[in-house]
């Protein structure tokens, strides 16, 4: 493991009953890196990142995120939450809190701010993906962009380390999918460690540093955007590319 | 161009009364039928019920002006054509079915414990409630208040609870049975879906046998059982071991209810209060329990709705409730017959306490629902 790897992981594997989700995966991310991960569905890549934060059980190797190795230690699991954020495919914004409250919450439990300094950081984390005039909507009451802008800030204010995001665009409309790519662009250029599992070829070529290619549980191929668009050297990458860019 | 932006009304036989009648009433032969038929039966019933539970009914006195004191002088037995309901042993009973045999000079204390039970209820049902937070620690420390003030202790003259009766006897069955079981019923269905097997396995224990056996046999088991299991020399309170009884046949169906509301939260909602780094007890109690209880409100007070009229039945064991005083006075030769006065009245008071209870459900729904699009994404 090198000096700066903020995220190591070392020949994890992982089985769903019978099924080898995860085989002998190895990765290391150093800090400020942005990975984009693509590949096929069922190819692993959103069980490899749920890893990270313990939302799934690896059952071989070993994950470091920050120093911490996760074992079944529930204060490590802790303590890696806390500096990890995740933003998901379906939101999973909480339904019955305003959108101040969906982003207050955690701060004020977990991290037992004041109630008015929580609200003022909401604020703040409102402003950066642009919505402050919704602060007193309920989720239900916006549009998908909206919905998946509150959830990246709702992470945000966790003031977590590291981001990972699972297909944050696969469940939006095609009109909106821009507004959320580009909060996480400026998230990005602000120098966020950033694991982004997503089809949005796009935006990997801006931001990438290093592109992660997964198939059957397995990484194929790691490289820069450059060299993984122009001159993939496995015939599955080339297989797949051509598949996603003809679209 | 004016006319073209003029807004065009509905025909007018669809909208205002006539309209809603023709839509509703009238919309067709068999509809206009029907209609007609449920006019006629209504007008036949209306009056015969309201001249018996009212106009032709004695309330104090009978027809001839004395009041009445036993069945005998009661107007309709006295002259069968003419007379309706005798409320008189309602009147006369009033006493016993409201406090049971509670002691005459103690009673103040009964309706002081009414009131407060009032005054609990009221930041649960007005929200809006100025300085409801003060009215909501009055109401949480209310059992305790309620407990000295009946029982006695702290300087109040003891009551025995054998003297309870009536509507008092009702009242503290089915609010200690519910306001129990509720939080028992969560842990219970929290516990069931635990990820630890001693602990799902003992919740499931308890709640299949509690619920697999009917709530008759509980009260005799409380009764009966109950104090062989406790040390030596320690004697429970008969009101005591059928509230035991109760409240864990309660919480068993409350667990079950709220358990039904567990399994439609989205298993993203835990994903994201884990990421968030909150621990299973913050995520339980600030995400998914208030979905899932907004989900389970409509189960949650039919089951309570269930064992507020299920409490009738502890006249199986001895304990007068409302329905048992009614029993009671039925059984008094001064009193024989007068069923038909009695059973409309117990009904009538169970269906007010019920039937608020039904509307109180459909307030909350409607409040806990606005601006929150529950179930979307």
């Amino acid at each position: 493991m090198s000096e700066e790897s903020i995220i190591s992981l070392k020949n994890v594997n992982k089985w769903f009953g019978d099924f080898h989700v995860l085989q002998d995966v190895n990765l290391e991310v150093k800090k400020k890196e942005r990975i984009v991960v693509c590949g096929p569905s069922g190819s692993g890549k959103s069980t490899m990142i749920r890893c990270i934060n313990r939302l799934e059980e690896h059952q071989e190797g070993s994950i470091v995120v920050d120093g911490i190795e996760l074992t079944g230690n529930l204060k490590n699991i802790d303590n890696v939450r806390k500096e990890v954020g995740m933003v998901f495919q379906q939101f999973n914004l909480f339904p019955h809190l305003s959108v101040k409250e969906n982003i207050t919450l955690a701060p004020i439990w977990v991290k037992k701010m004041p109630k008015a300094e929580a609200e003022e950081l909401a604020m703040r984390q409102l402003e950066i993906v642009k919505i402050p005039e919704q602060a007193n909507k309920y989720p239900g009451q916006l549009s998908g962009g909206q919905q998946q802008r509150v959830a990246i800030a709702r992470s945000l204010a966790m003031n977590p380390n590291i981001m990972l995001f699972d297909e944050p665009t696969s469940a939006l409309d095609p009109e909106m999918i821009k507004e959320v790519l580009d909060v996480m662009v400026d998230l990005a250029n602000g120098g966020m460690t950033m694991i982004v599992v997503t089809h949005e070829m796009g935006f990997a070529k801006t931001v990438a540093d290093r592109m992660v290619f997964m198939d059957e549980g397995k990484i194929v191929e790691e490289a820069s955007p450059d060299k993984f668009f122009n001159n993939p050297e496995s015939d599955r990458t080339k297989l797949f590319l051509s598949q996603i860019l003809h679209q | 161009m004016n006319e073209m932006n003029e807004v065009r009304k509905p025909p007018v036989a669809t909208t205002g009364i006539i309209g809603w009648f023709r839509i509703n009433l009238f919309f067709n032969w068999t509809n206009s039928l029907i209609t007609l038929f449920v006019i006629y039966c209504l007008y036949q019933f209306i009056p015969w019920i309201l001249d018996w539970t009212i106009f032709s009914a004695d309330f104090k006195y009978n027809y001839l002006g004395e009041q009445i004191t036993n069945q005998e002088m009661c107007s309709r037995n006295l002259d069968p054509e003419n007379g309706g309901a005798c409320w008189a042993v309602i009147y006369v009973r009033f006493y016993q079915f409201i406090y049971g045999f509670y002691p005459k000079v103690e009673v103040w204390r009964v309706n002081i414990a009414y009131a407060m039970l009032a005054l609990a209820l009221l930041p649960l049902l007005y929200a809006k409630l100025p300085y409801r937070k003060y009215f909501l620690y009055f109401t949480y420390i209310f059992p305790v208040i309620a407990y000295f003030l009946l029982n006695g202790g702290l300087g109040f003259t003891e009551v025995s609870t054998n003297k309870w009766g009536g509507l008092l006897v009702t009242l503290v069955l089915g609010c200690t049975g519910i306001a129990l079981a509720f939080p028992i019923g969560i842990m219970l269905a929290l516990g069931r879906r635990s990820k630890l097997p001693v602990i799902s396995m003992m919740c499931t224990l308890f709640i299949e046998f509690i619920r697999g056996v009917p709530l008759i046999t509980l009260l005799f088991f409380g009764m009966v059982m109950l104090p062989l299991f406790l040390p030596e020399g320690i004697d429970m309170d008969g009101l005591v071991r059928v509230l035991v009884a109760v409240t864990l046949f309660q919480s068993a169906y409350m667990a079950e209810v709220i358990r039904g509301g567990l399994q439609a939260i989205p298993p993203g909602q835990y994903e994201a209060a884990k990421s968030l780094g909150m621990s299973y007890w913050r995520m339980n109690l600030l995400i998914i329990l208030p979905q899932a209880i907004r989900i389970s409100i409509p189960p949650i007070v039919n089951t309570s709705i269930g064992l507020f009229k299920d409490t009738t039945l502890v006249i199986i064991v001895g304990i007068l409730d409302l329905l048992g005083i009614g029993r009671g006075t039925l059984a008094d030769t001064n009193w024989l017959g007068l069923s038909y006065e009695i059973y409309f009245f117990v009904s009538l008071v169970f269906f007010i306490f019920t039937f608020g209870m039904s509307r109180y459900s459909l307030y909350l729904e409607k409040k806990l629902k606005t601006g929150i699009n529950m179930g979307a994404d």
